[in-house]
Order: C-alpha cells, then sequence, then structure tokens
C-alpha cells in the first residue's frame, strides 16, 4: 500500500513542527527518516494513523486521503511500533500480541494461532514466552513483542517511531538484522524514525532527511551520502565514505562475477572473505592483515575473484554506482 | 509471600476474633467491663444489642462508602477526559474543601433541610469521605506511562475501550487503596450518626457522655475501632491478591 504526504503542514503554538512535506513512499518501500531532535519526524509519522492532524495539505494512505476515514478504523490497519515500546504491563505477552486481532473482533482460536505465529517470527519461542508478563521481559525482548503486536493484524503499513531506541547497541543490531529478515519476507510499506545514521544506512531503501519541519533529501542510502548539500554532508558527517563502504557487501562490489577455481584450491597467502560480509569489513581486514587485496568466498565456500585495496577506494569515492 | 497466613496475622485475627465474641454477648461483656470500671452499675448499654448497633454502623458506612466511591471514581474519570480536564483543578478544590467542614457541622446544616435520621448522616460521611476515592482516581488516571496509552490509541482502540481496558485496570491498585481510606474513615466517623438518631455504635458513645457512663463509651469506640481494622485488613488482603494477580510493576 502506498503513502503519500501531500504538501502537509502542522505548527503546534508557535513553533512550525512540519513545514510544506511532500513525499511518497510506494508499495513495499521501507523509508528512513531521519534528522535532528524536534525536526518533526514524529508528528509525520503520526499524520500517517491520524495520532495528529495536519492544519494544511493531506496524507494519502493507499491513494485515499485519510481524514476521510474513521480514525479507529484506520489505525487498526496500520502497525505502529513506539520507542517504548508501551506494551500493556497488566496483560501477557500473548494478549499484548492479540490486542489488535480482538479489536478486530477475530476468533480465540485463530487470535491464539496467529500470536503463536508472531512470537515465532520474532524469535520469542511461545511455549517460553506467550504467557510471560511484560515487566519481566529483557529490553530487546520487549521491543520483539512490540513489533509482533504491530504485525498481528497482517497490516499492508507499518510505522515504527525509534523501535530500537532504548536497546544496546549490540541488540539493537541483532534486532536490526532480524527486522530485514522479517521485511524480506512480509514487503509491508515501511516508514522507520530513527536518530541513528548507521541503522538508517542499513534498513533503508530510501532515506528521507528532515530539518526544521521541512524535507531536505530523499534517496537512496549509496546516493545520499554522495549528496553534496551542506546540511546533509554535515549530517552525514566526517565518515560517510566508510559508511557507503559499510552499506555495500563484497559480493556487490564483485558484480555478478562468476566463481572461478573451487575452495580447496584457494591461495593460502592471500586472506580471505565471505562475499556477505561489508566492504568497510573487507576494509577494516585488509588493514589490520597489512594486505591489499583479499579472496572473496560465497557462503558455500566457492572462491568469487579478489577483492583489492582499488576496489574498495572506488568505491568509497562513489566513482561506482551501486 | 509464600506463606499466606503468617504467624503475626494468625494471632491477629485470633485476638481480634476474641474481642469481637466478648464485644458481642452481653453476658460475657458485662462482667469484663466490670473490672476496668467498677463504679458503673449498668456497664452493658441496655438500650440495644451491641450487635445490632454494630450492623446499623456497618450498614451506614459501607452505604456512605459505596456512594463516596462511585461519586469519586466517576467524578475523577469525567475530569481527566478531554472535554472534563477544564474542570480538574475546580473538583481538586472542591473535594479537598469538602474534607476540610467537619461532617459534625454537615450534620448540623443538613438536618433542617432533610431531616433526622439516616439520610442526613449518610449525606455527611459522603462529603466527607470522598476525597481519598476521587484524589486516588485522579492520581490513579493522572500517572499511567504515556507510551502505553499511545499505543492503546494507535492500535485503533476507542476512547472507551482505553478507559475499560488500559486506564482503569492499572490504575486499580491506587484506586482501591483510597477505597479502603475512605472505609476505613466511614466507619470512625458513622459514629456521628447518632446525634441525628441514625443509631449505630455512636449510640452508646454519646449516651455514655450523656450519662457519664465510660464503660458505653469505651464499647461503642471498642467495637467501631475494631470494625475499622477488620474491614482495612480484608480490602487490604483483596487488593494484594489482585496486584499480585496482574504483576503491575512500576518503571
Ligand atoms: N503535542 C505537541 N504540542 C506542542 N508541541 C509539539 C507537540 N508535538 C510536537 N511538538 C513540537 O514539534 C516539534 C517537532 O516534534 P517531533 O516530535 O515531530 O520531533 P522529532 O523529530 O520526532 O524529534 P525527536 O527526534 O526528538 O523525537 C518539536 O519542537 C516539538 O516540541
Ligand atoms: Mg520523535
Amino acid at each position: 500500500m502506498t503513502l503519500e504526504w501531500k504538501k502537509v503542514s502542522k505548527r503546534f503554538g508557535d513553533k512550525q513542527a512540519v513545514d510544506e512535506l511532500s513525499l511518497e513512499v510506494p508499495e513495499g518501500e521501507l523509508l528512513v527518516l531521519i534528522g535532528p531532535s524536534g525536526c518533526g519526524k514524529t508528528t509525520s509519522l503520526k499524520m500517517i494513523n491520524r495520532l495528529v492532524d495536519p492544519q494544511t495539505g493531506s496524507v494519502l494512505v493507499g491513494g485515499r486521503d485519510v481524514s476521510h476515514v474513521p480514525a479507529v478504523e484506520l489505525r487498526r490497519h496500520i502497525g505502529y511500533v513506539i520507542q517504548h515500546v508501551g506494551l500493556f504491563p497488566h496483560m501477557r505477552v500473548s494478549e499484548n500480541v492479540g490486542a489488535v486481532p480482538k479489536l478486530l473482533g477475530w476468533s480465540k482460536e485463530k487470535i491464539e494461532q496467529r500470536v503463536h505465529e508472531l512470537l515465532e517470527l520474532v524469535g520469542l519461542p511461545p511455549q517460553d514466552y506467550a504467557q510471560s508478563w511484560p515487566a519481566h521481559l529483557s529490553g530487546g525482548e520487549a521491543q520483539r513483542v512490540g513489533v509482533a503486536r504491530a504485525l498481528a493484524a497482517d497490516p499492508p503499513v507499518l510505522l515504527m517511531d525509534e523501535p530500537f531506541g532504548a536497546v544496546d547497541p549490540l541488540t539493537r543490531e541483532i534486532l536490526q538484522r532480524e527486522f530485514l529478515r522479517i521485511q524480506s519476507t512480509l514487503g509491508k510499506t515501511v516508514v522507520f524514525v530513527t536518530h541513528d545514521l548507521d541503522e538508517a544506512i542499513r534498513l533503508g531503501d530510501r532515506i528521507a532527511v528532515m530539518n526544521e519541519g521541512r524535507l531536505v533529501a530523499a534517496a537512496p542510502p549509496a546516493e545520499l551520502l554522495l549528496n553534496a548539500d551542506p546540511f546533509i554532508r554535515d549530517f552525514t558527517g566526517e565518515d560517510r565514505a566508510l559508511r557507503r563502504l559499510a552499506r555495500l557487501s563484497v559480493g556487490q562490489a564483485l558484480g555478478d562475477a562468476t566463481p572461478m577455481k573451487s575452495a580447496s584450491r584457494r591461495d593460502a597467502s592471500v586472506g580471505a572473505i565471505r562475499t556477505d560480509a561489508t566492504l568497510k569489513e573487507a576494509l577494516s581486514q585488509m588493514l589490520e592483515a597489512g594486505e591489499t587485496s583479499l579472496e572473496a568466498f560465497s557462503p558455500a565456500g566457492r572462491s568469487m575473484g579478489t577483492l583489492t585495496l582499488e576496489d574498495l577506494l572506488e568505491r568509497a569515492a562513489g566513482e561506482v554506482a551501486s | 509471600m509464600k506463606t499466606p497466613w503468617s504467624y503475626r496475622q494468625f494471632l491477629g485475627s485470633a485476638l481480634g476474633m476474641l474481642f469481637m465474641l466478648i464485644l458481642l454477648i452481653p453476658s460475657i461483656l458485662s462482667p469484663v467491663l466490670s473490672v476496668p470500671f467498677p463504679e458503673a452499675q449498668d456497664p452493658v448499654f441496655p438500650r440495644k444489642m451491641l450487635a445490632v448497633l454494630a450492623l446499623e454502623h456497618l450498614w451506614l458506612s459501607l452505604a456512605a462508602a459505596g456512594l463516596a466511591t462511585i461519586i469519586g471514581i466517576g467524578v475523577g474519570i469525567a475530569a481527566t477526559r478531554p472535554a472534563g480536564r477544564t474542570f480538574l483543578p475546580l473538583v481538586r478544590d472542591a473535594s479537598a474543601l469538602a474534607q476540610t467542614v467537619p461532617p459534625a457541622a454537615v450534620l448540623a446544616l443538613a438536618i433542617p433541610f432533610v431531616g433526622f435520621g439516616f439520610q442526613p448522616v449518610l449525606l455527611a460521611l459522603v462529603l466527607y469521605s470522598v476525597l481519598p476515592v476521587l484524589d486516588n482516581t485522579l492520581a490513579g488516571l493522572e500517572n499511567l506511562p504515556s507510551a502505553v496509552l499511545e499505543a492503546a490509541q494507535g492500535m485503533g482502540m476507542t476512547r472507551f475501550q482505553v478507559l475499560l481496558q488500559i486506564e482503569l485496570p492499572l490504575a486499580l491498585p491506587v484506586i482501591s487503596a483510597g477505597i479502603r481510606t475512605s472505609v476505613v474513615i466511614n466507619v470512625g466517623t458513622a459514629t456521628i450518626g447518632a446525634l441525628a438518631g441514625a443509631g449505630g455504635l455512636g449510640s452508646p458513645i454519646v449516651a455514655g457522655l450523656i450519662r457519664d457512663n465510660p464503660a458505653w463509651v469505651f464499647q461503642g469506640a471498642a467495637a467501631s475501632a475494631l470494625m475499622a481494622l477488620f474491614l482495612n485488613g480484608i480490602l487490604g488482603r483483596l487488593e494484594k491478591s489482585w496486584a499480585s494477580h496482574s504483576k503491575v510493576e512500576k518503571t
């Protein structure tokens, strides 16, 4: 389902929270909204499920102006995950996850089956977690339950407001990876708000950068990191070249090269790297070993060619379009 | 809380039962009272059995606490809805004021309008005991985690569903503590019922003061104190069992 902000503005008192925002999200895209604190990310997100109504402009979900859809009806078909998760403390995990299906009047058996399915999907074995109380979950587990709850009624659209904000970096990376896996099978239209540029680069099909209520740029990560706009340059920081490398895999850099030799015959004097590693990891490995080339292997163990430092330099400078 | 009955609780209950038996059976009460009050010729209040007075007293206090609960929770909910929020400061002031007016004064003012008996006493008690319920309802509903409320609203619950399924259950421990306070206040204050002819455990107290018979004052006061302790204990246990059921932990 597509989403669109059409010249949307929202003012709180003197504060112009969102200023003439126009942006389209095609079906199945994971759009990341990023920008400094207070730039209007949350406000823009909440306009989609009508937790905030814009003063001017319109918001379209699936081509329909949301102001013509009853808010309660609309929200039951849009998944929503917030930073502090907001699990219902007086309900068990299973009741939390089954909350929207219950609002939609599903049968008990259907809800139970769905809850089971979702807990499996987010990596929480139902037999261990379904009967738990939210107060007894770790931060990471609570976030997973939050995602499961948002996915419960299989909504075509998912809104996520800093969903992994409150966990440690390691857990966050695990959650991000799992979310990418889930998203690759479900293909929802997702708007994902974050503060964290690395998270945006890792997850986004496209990144929209906001500043003071306005959209500054919206582009795929690799392209955004090449953007010459001073605000974007500043925002993406000194290490934008490294970030570009982090976004590309060894396999992508080598293209669709056909396997050349079998793993058993690999040259022991050259370091090895898997094709699903990032170029940033490859660079780090070269620096550490003092080498200028690495031999790439597919996860199945087939040699995929040699990655050289020149390849990395080209990619980091953005000379090769990804 | 592994053992449901601790030694202390058992002792407390057993002592309570013993006191209750002594108070309720006149033939036992009479010799017991003549020990601390040897000069009283008629130690047991003769007009009505203490058991009957206790029932009157219980009915009066529970009726008042029930009404205070309904009013307190109702007003508390109304004042925390978007439409009623403007009245929130007013409600707080009004209920605080109600508690500063002594029930005896309310009684004196109400009697000319509603006459003697049960009703003016009920009015005075309700006015006096609505504050703890209202206060706790406001506190309970105002201090809910905003992320929880936003999640509930954001998933498509109607306002009424949010109130019934999220807000009230989460505020219940705080509200029920307010109800318990209201009950205890009522049991203590309902002794003024005797002044307006509503009976209750205040009767022996008032009569004892007039006739200079401390034994009567003592049995009325002891019985109402015992009743307050009992109700407080029962309601406290109920609250605990709810809290441990819902496993709500403050964050
Ligand atoms: N309900 C509200 N009432 C008044 N001001 C608000 C309200 N909601 C947001 N604002 C203001 O609007 C601006 C944008 O807020 P918003 O929450 O959209 O920012 P954000 O980009 O999500 O920030 P953060 O990254 O800190 O979450 C801020 O200045 C904020 O103070
Ligand atoms: Mg925000």
